[in-house]
């Protein structure tokens, strides 16, 4: 073991850094591929938010828009959870 | 013409494309095939000086382009194995000296006397890769186990793929990983590199101090039977010449040397 991990195993820092390095690369990677700068992303998850509004009530702070792996494909994924329709409650 | 022209690449610099080709080389030599290597990393010559030919050139790549000699003047044939032979880069010029269908001219030209035109690749994506990839029909993508490496190895897989050249699947060799970094997840493992660029696996490389003193003495660690990186190597050779060799650096037995066997003796069992 060296000084460095040996250090962090006495300030409590456990997680090993190989997983740290795998989880950014594989997300950096999402990114180099595709060529999509994160700001985008943010502008599409705006306007994701103002188009889909018009139909349902959803939450913004809830709505989630990234680049994902899919079966050797990037796929942009938006989970966008729907807020209670207060329409189904007064039934 | 038959003949098997390879790119050694990587993207990022000081992974171990130029110590892979030499020793690949040299082991390939060994093997029986009739080898030239061609330093591609115009202005950064270090081929050369890793197999301890630095004394030998007379001419370069650039002088064979330029018309100033004949290909023959510029083959420096290797004193210490036959098969073996190499063409060196030019030192006071850069990678606009050439141009891909120069490289593509003297790829074929030496397909006639050789089996095997094995070309180190200079780091970057620019000028002296797109020369380097120009004749190849087969690629080495040399990587380390650590974050910067694999990105630019990344980039340049997707470039090689979207190329216009007919190339086969590029093959990944895992260079310097440290078993012991390993065991304690703190460093990626060899399935974890390749899972994350997705292409196959013709070789591993352990970090070894072996390397650096065989680039001190110019004789490729492939000549020296002790050295665990040069048995790597050696292997790598022989998969390409396909031979199916078991993975077995990945094996947590691995003997790091003398010494460690002589502490594994002494080792005390819980």
């Amino acid at each position: 073991m060296n000084i460095v991990s040996l250090w962090e195993k006495i300030i409590g820092r456990q997680e090993e850094s190989k997983t740290f390095a795998k989880q950014r690369l594989q997300l950096v990677l999402l990114h180099d591929r595709t060529d999509i700068p994160y700001e985008c992303l943010d502008k599409m998850k705006k306007e994701i938010f103002e188009v889909v509004s018009k139909y349902v009530d959803i939450d913004l702070d809830a709505l989630d828009v990234s680049l994902e792996n899919v079966d050797q494909c990037v796929a942009l994924v938006a989970n966008i959870p729907i807020r209670k329709n207060r329409n189904l409650i007064n039934k | 013409m038959n003949g098997r022209v390879i790119v050694v690449t990587s993207g990022k610099g000081g992974v171990g494309k130029t110590t892979v080709t030499a020793n690949l080389g040299m082991a390939l030599a060994d093997l029986g095939e009739r080898v030239v290597l061609i330093d591609a990393d115009i202005g950064l010559r270090n081929l050369d000086i890793v197999l301890g030919l630095e004394n030998r050139i007379v001419y370069d790549i650039v002088d064979v382009v330029e018309k100033k000699c004949k290909l023959k003047q510029a083959i420096i044939k290797d004193k210490r194995q036959p098969n073996l032979a190499l063409i060196p880069a030019a030192q006071t010029r850069d990678k606009t000296a050439i141009n891909p269908s120069q490289m593509r001219e003297v790829c074929n030209m030496l397909l006639e006397e050789f089996t095997i035109v094995l070309i180190d690749c200079p780091a970057g994506i620019e000028q002296g890769f797109k020369n380097a990839i120009a004749a190849a029909t087969e690629s080495l993508i040399v990587t380390n186990p650590e974050v910067s490496a694999i990105r630019d190895a990344d980039r340049v897989i997707g470039l090689l793929e979207s190329s216009e050249n007919e190339m086969k699947e590029p093959k990944l060799i895992v260079n310097r990983i440290r078993q012991e970094m390993v065991k304690q997840n703190e460093m990626l493992n060899v399935e974890d590199v390749r899972e994350i660029l997705g292409i196959d696996l013709i070789g591993v490389v352990p970090d070894d101090e072996s390397i650096i003193t065989s680039t001190n003495r110019g004789t490729p660690a492939v000549m020296n039977e002790l050295s665990l990186a040069g048995k790597s190597l050696r292997n790598i050779a022989r998969r390409l010449k396909g031979e199916n060799i078991p993975f077995t650096e990945l094996n947590d037995n691995l003997s790091r040397g003398f010494f460690d066997s002589i502490k594994k003796l002494f080792a005390v069992r819980r």
